[in-house]
């Protein structure tokens, strides 16, 4: 991408009281890039969402949003964002056009004049326009609230987690609506707890506890995977997974879907060797059908062992201190 | 869990008979028929809007069916709804502790709640802070808890009167990977024990964990049996094709 960044974020920290909810974060975003912040509950996406929006101040660092100082030139910056918050932000009482036409008054433009902007997303819920907001299902309320975060034509989209609690296939079709704002030339800054999503993103950032783990492009992520990862799997499905701790050179072993995902401790061993001795152990314990295979590491295998340190052990402690 | 059989071991500890609830014209659970084994884990999947909390409400005895029947734990939804409450665990994301109690104070008022007396209380709080490793923790007010911890606390809870059926409602959304997965090696020791597991997820790599899955679409249980039976079926290679070829067929082929 050329030209200067969407957004640049420097060392910013922010704290509420003992708790640190972010801790130095530094990154940038290109211009049309769709970049997402992934990370469970209680991250920090959300804190740092609303730094990005200009609705809280952070305690140290800068950001800086399409060129413009999120605390310095807020009042210049706040007509040029596209906001969806979290929760379900918009008035229930209201109809689905009524929000659509308050939203576009409060940014001092009318429905008719950004027709075009909202056209692919707001088509969609048009059919239900005199339907009141709170009577929406899940997935018509998130296409309204992305026509209301569309409607002032902005430079910019932050969506803080929009498919949370969301089935899978109102997830993809809330995706494939994305892609086409990107194709269009929009900025996407975009937060969520489901892991598989990473792949719709151009670069993601696993967030946990306020820390930025890793930036990359979605298909380098399991890149930097310090062990050898393998799928392994057999006809016994509960005795498979005591079978692989006992396994002497386990450094962790989870379940994925059918399958466990299986690291070994050692490095600089071929892994034609670690699967003729896993292999073999699992056949030993009783298992049938072992299927040992190795595998490039995925997001979700990145992210656990990035966040499985010894600090997490401490987690409890510090939630603990923080009453 | 050692909760004495009221009821002959075969007995489903679910069984749902052509269970159906309109809302006026709207069907929102269509004349579904299923049962649940004792000990089974069972993953109740479907799109937002499928009818799946319609179903769940019926179950625990919040809402009346409309036709229909349904047994749980041996007894009659319609009629026996206090029975049932007393014999089944509810969990759910939006709805489990008291936020604003400390760890003790929810597990004494739940323990109350289900009608079990100070000395039971007392015994099974000790075993259940300690197997959460929650000891040093009992004085903390539960919104000063991480996610993961509140809703593995949550579970236990649920579990805290030895139902003979807990219902998980979203249990893991927003959770972490690794607290997810600490959380089914919960469910998997809870139904080991005997307790029958009725579960949702929006995570699809979860419907692999269940023995059986059914997935609802529009009302009706459009599939049902376990997750390699419905792979084999729709010859796709995880539960999330199957899911996306019953719920929205013209999406299918399509990446996530």
């Amino acid at each position: 991408m050329s030209g200067p960044p969407a957004v640049e974020v420097e060392g910013v920290t922010k704290r509420f009281g003992d708790i640190t909810a972010l801790e130095s974060v530094t990154f940038h975003v290109d211009a049309g890039e769709i970049f997402g912040f992934i990370g469970p509950d209680g991250a920090g996406k959300t804190t740092l969402f609303r730094i990005l929006t200009t609705l809280l101040c952070p305690d140290a660092g800068s950001a800086r949003v399409l060129g413009q100082d999120v605390v310095r030139e807020l009042w210049a910056l706040r007509s040029r964002i596209g906001y969806m918050p979290g929760r379900f932000s918009l008035y229930p009482d209201l109809t689905v056009e009524e929000n659509l036409r308050f939203f576009a008054s409060v940014f001092g433009t009318t429905v008719e004049a950004q027709r075009d902007v909202i056209a692919p997303i707001y088509g969609q819920i048009a059919p239900f326009r005199d339907r009141r907001a709170g009577a929406l299902s899940g997935g018509m309320k998130q296409k309204l609230a992305l026509s209301c975060a569309l409607v002032h034509r902005p430079d910019i989209l932050i969506l803080d987690e929009p498919t949370t609690g969301v089935d899978a296939v109102s997830r993809r079709e809330f995706w494939d609506l994305l892609s086409t704002l990107r194709a269009g030339g929009l900025t996407i800054l975009v937060s969520t707890p489901y892991m598989d999503e990473a792949d719709r993103c151009d670069r993601v950032a696993l967030i946990q506890k306020g820390r930025v783990l890793q930036i990359a492009r979605p298909d380098a992520i399991g890149d930097q995977y310090p062990l050898p990862l393998f799928a392994v799997s057999a006809r016994e499905r509960v005795g498979l997974l005591a079978a692989v701790r006992s396994f002497a050179h386990t450094a962790s072993v989870y379940p994925f879907g059918a399958e466990l995902h299986y690291a070994d401790a050692r490095t600089g061993i071929a892994p034609q060797t670690i699967v003729s001795e896993l292999s073999a152990h699992l056949t030993v314990a009783g298992l049938h059908r072992v299927s040992v295979t190795p595998m490039r590491a995925g997001i979700e295998d990145t992210f656990m062992r990035l966040m499985s340190d010894p600090a997490r052990d401490l987690e409890l402690a510090d939630a603990s201190r923080a009453t | 869990m050692t909760a004495p059989l009221e009821s002959d071991d075969r007995t489903p500890a679910i069984e749902a008979r052509e269970l159906t609830r309109r809302f006026g014209d709207f069907v929102a659970v269509d004349a579904i028929s299923f049962q649940v084994r004792r000990g089974e884990v069972f993953g109740f999947l479907g799109a937002n809007g499928a009818g799946k909390t319609t179903a769940i409400r019926m179950l625990i005895g919040l809402l009346a069916p409309t036709s229909g029947s349904a047994t749980v734990a041996g007894h009659d939804v319609a009629t026996e709804a206090d029975a049932i409450r007393r014999r089944i665990g509810y969990m759910s994301q939006r709805f489990s502790l008291y936020e604003d109690l400390t760890v003790r104070e929810n597990i004494q008022l739940y323990g109350g709640i289900y009608g079990l007396t100070v000395a039971q209380i007392r015994a099974r709080m000790d075993a259940l802070l300690q197997r959460l490793g929650l000891e040093h923790a009992e004085k903390k007010m539960v919104r000063a808890l991480p996610l993961g911890w509140k809703q593995k606390l949550a579970f236990s809870v649920a579990l805290l009167h030895e139902p003979r059926v807990v219902f998980l409602d979203e249990p893991t959304g927003g959770v972490d990977p690794i607290t997810r997965r600490q959380f089914w090696q919960m469910i998997y020791d809870a139904a080991a024990a005997g307790t029958t597991v009725f579960v949702t997820t929006h995570y699809m790599d979860e419907a692999e964990y269940c023995d059986r899955i059914s997935i609802m679409v529009d009302g009706h249980i459009a599939a049902m049996g376990t997750p390699a039976q419905l792979k084999q079926d729709s010859g796709v290679a995880t539960v999330d094709d199957v899911f996306v070829k019953l719920a929205r067929p013209q999406l299918a082929g399509t990446a996530l």
